[in-house]
């Protein structure tokens, strides 16, 4: 779609644009390529020079022990993160659009953990788990669990998807409350009438109508998966124990700047600039499946 | 409303109390943390209801930091200061360099324009995590470690108010510029007379969901802050939280995860309207 109608001369919109093309070249252009770059290179141990390795730095990730578990703790991690957090976000939502009054009493009561940064909110759940001094974990060694998620890798990694899934809860069920209430009451009612259970309408009716929303939300939940939850996973575990809770972009993160690795994280740092690439061309596809219908 | 059972009303309503009980769970207890002295909190559990030290605590917080023997001692005030500035500097950046490159990409032909359109908008999903290496090493060859001014511009580089602007400035009809032009007024009179006026409700939008997300700020400002004085609240919590066997002084720590969480969350209250608005658009 383009404006019909225009002001004329050039000199002014290029004015105009220059500030934010500015900012994007150097800020945006000029690291992602320099990321690029240096994936190729490895520096020696004393970073002195620099030797260019080609592809090499991929292929020792890509059969790095090490790098391949980070991948599987992403995958296993940002999934959970989404399930959890959609599937209770959906059943918020479904419940309020239940309710002629209220709901929007109900709304600002869920949407506010919105506002709260990942990183408060590992603080919060490290508090309640903190093995000495939790309320949680106080009461599971009174029923004789024994909670420790310093030492134990599958507590950690529950603590941390918990933590990742509370904040994001609040978002889902805004956007599954908006997309329930733009089905059209009229369709639910028709089926009322043919004798549709509120289960069978919800399966049937509900649920396809909100598809499109369900994918793009799925897309945006692992992106926050991806890169929003550094902060929870750097507060609670930073990515241990034994590495059992290092997603992906901590991963670029300790071995960029606390290991000094750099061929390697930048090298990752490509990885990860293909994977968001990928999930955007999704999205993208999707917005415009959507514009046709 | 098809059905009208009395008890699948009230267990509506009991499913969604539950839901809203498990959200502010964490956030009662952190307040009830934050009010009762380190006692209280290191002989668990936890007393369920909130004691006598409120003042006590947040004014140690906010004006001194951590007592004597507990990690970093930079008051409080001073960080919720620094994000205010961070948070603000990028709300305000983003929404002026997006509003006057939309309008130029809505209103003008110029050279180049759609290769400077793809340019921007390539830059609207990827985090700053993705390139936070290189990102990092030009904002140290710029001098610019300890500022203001490296915590807030590589964080202004993405198009995703630029592309809510331009979409929003499509769906206005041509007759404004085509009357604004007859009666001979200026591009940029159009744009503040006219364009600027209307998108307030949009403007207003994109204010509570930046702001969020500039306040929310972890690994940046982790890496471009070595200086105490220039840590923001959401990143120094962390500090506060000594690993391995020291302790924590936990009722102020507590006190500044909720200092933490106030601002951002009394934007979201008070502009609700906006911030719904903002959040189911700018993100589509």
């Amino acid at each position: 779609m383009e404006k019909r109608v225009f002001f004329k001369g050039w000199w002014l919109p290029a004015l105009l644009v220059a500030p934010q093309l500015l900012i994007s070249f150097v800020f945006f252009f000029y690291p992602s390529g320099q990321a690029i770059w240096n994936s190729l290179f490895l520096p020696d141990p004393f970073g002195l020079k620099t030797e260019f390795v080609g592809l090499d730095n991929f292929r020792f990730l890509l059969s790095d022990p090490y790098y391949l578990a980070s991948f599987k703790t992403t995958i296993i991690f940002s999934t959970a993160v989404s399930v959890s957090s959609m599937a209770l976000g959906l059943y918020l939502a479904a419940l309020a659009d239940r309710l002629i009054k209220g709901a929007g009493v109900y709304q600002t009561l869920l949407i506010w953990p919105y506002a709260i940064a990942p990183a408060i909110a590992g603080v919060l759940w490290l508090f309640m788990f903190n093995g000495n001094i939790g309320l949680a974990s106080y009461y599971l060694k009174a029923l004789g669990y024994e909670w420790n998620h310093t030492l134990k890798g599958d507590q950690a990694m529950f603590l941390v998807i918990l933590a990742s899934s509370w904040g994001r809860i609040s978002y889902n069920f805004l956007f599954f409350l908006a997309g329930l209430q733009a089905i059209p009451k009229s369709i639910i009612e028709a089926a009322a009438i043919d004798g549709a259970s509120f289960w069978k309408r919800f399966g049937t009716i509900v649920i396809p109508l909100l598809s499109p929303i369900t994918f793009f939300l799925l897309v945006v939940n692992i992106v926050y998966a991806f890169f929003d939850t550094f902060g929870v996973i750097h507060t609670i575990t930073s990515g241990g124990p034994e590495q059992s809770t290092t997603i992906l972009v901590y991963k670029v993160f300790s071995d960029g700047f606390v290991s000094q690795d750099l061929g390697s994280s930048a090298a990752q740092s490509v990885i990860l600039l293909v994977l968001v690439g990928i999930l955007t061309v999704i999205q993208f596809k999707y917005i415009e499946r959507k514009v046709h219908y | 409303m098809v059905e009208k059972k009395k008890s699948g009303y009230w267990l509506t309503h009991l499913g969604l109390i539950l839901g809203v009980l498990f959200i502010f769970f964490p956030v009662w207890l952190t307040f009830v943390a934050s009010t009762v002295t380190q006692d209280a909190i290191i002989y668990p559990p936890l007393p369920m209801l909130p004691g006598t030290e409120f003042f006590e605590n947040y004014a140690n917080a906010l004006f001194r930091g951590s007592p004597e023997g507990y990690g970093a001692k930079v008051p409080v005030i001073k960080m919720m200061m620094n994000s205010a500035i961070m948070a603000i500097g990028i709300t305000v950046g983003k929404i002026i360099i997006s509003l006057l490159s939309a309008f130029a990409f809505v209103y003008f032909r110029f050279p180049f324009r759609n290769l400077c359109f793809w340019l921007i908008f390539i830059t609207l999903m990827l985090p700053v995590e993705v390139r936070i290496v290189p990102t990092y090493e030009v904002v140290a060859n710029l001098n610019l470690l300890n500022s203001y001014t490296g915590l807030i511009f590589p964080l202004i580089a993405s198009a995703t108010a630029t592309f809510l602007f331009r979409q929003f400035f499509m769906t206005i009809p041509d007759e404004m510029v085509e009357a604004a032009r007859m009666d001979g007024c200026s591009p940029m009179r159009f744009f503040f007379d006219i364009l600027v006026p209307i998108s307030k409700t949009n403007i207003a939008a994109l204010f509570v969901i930046l702001f969020i997300f500039g306040w929310n700020q972890y690994l940046w400002p982790l890496l471009m802050t070595t200086d105490p004085d220039m840590r923001t609240i959401v990143m120094a919590i962390d500090s506060m939280i000594p690993t391995g066997d020291d302790y924590a002084h936990w009722p102020t720590v507590m006190a500044t995860a909720m200092l933490a969480m106030v601002p951002p969350v009394i934007v979201v209250i008070s502009m609700q309207k906006f911030f719904v608005k903002g959040l189911l658009e700018s993100d589509k």
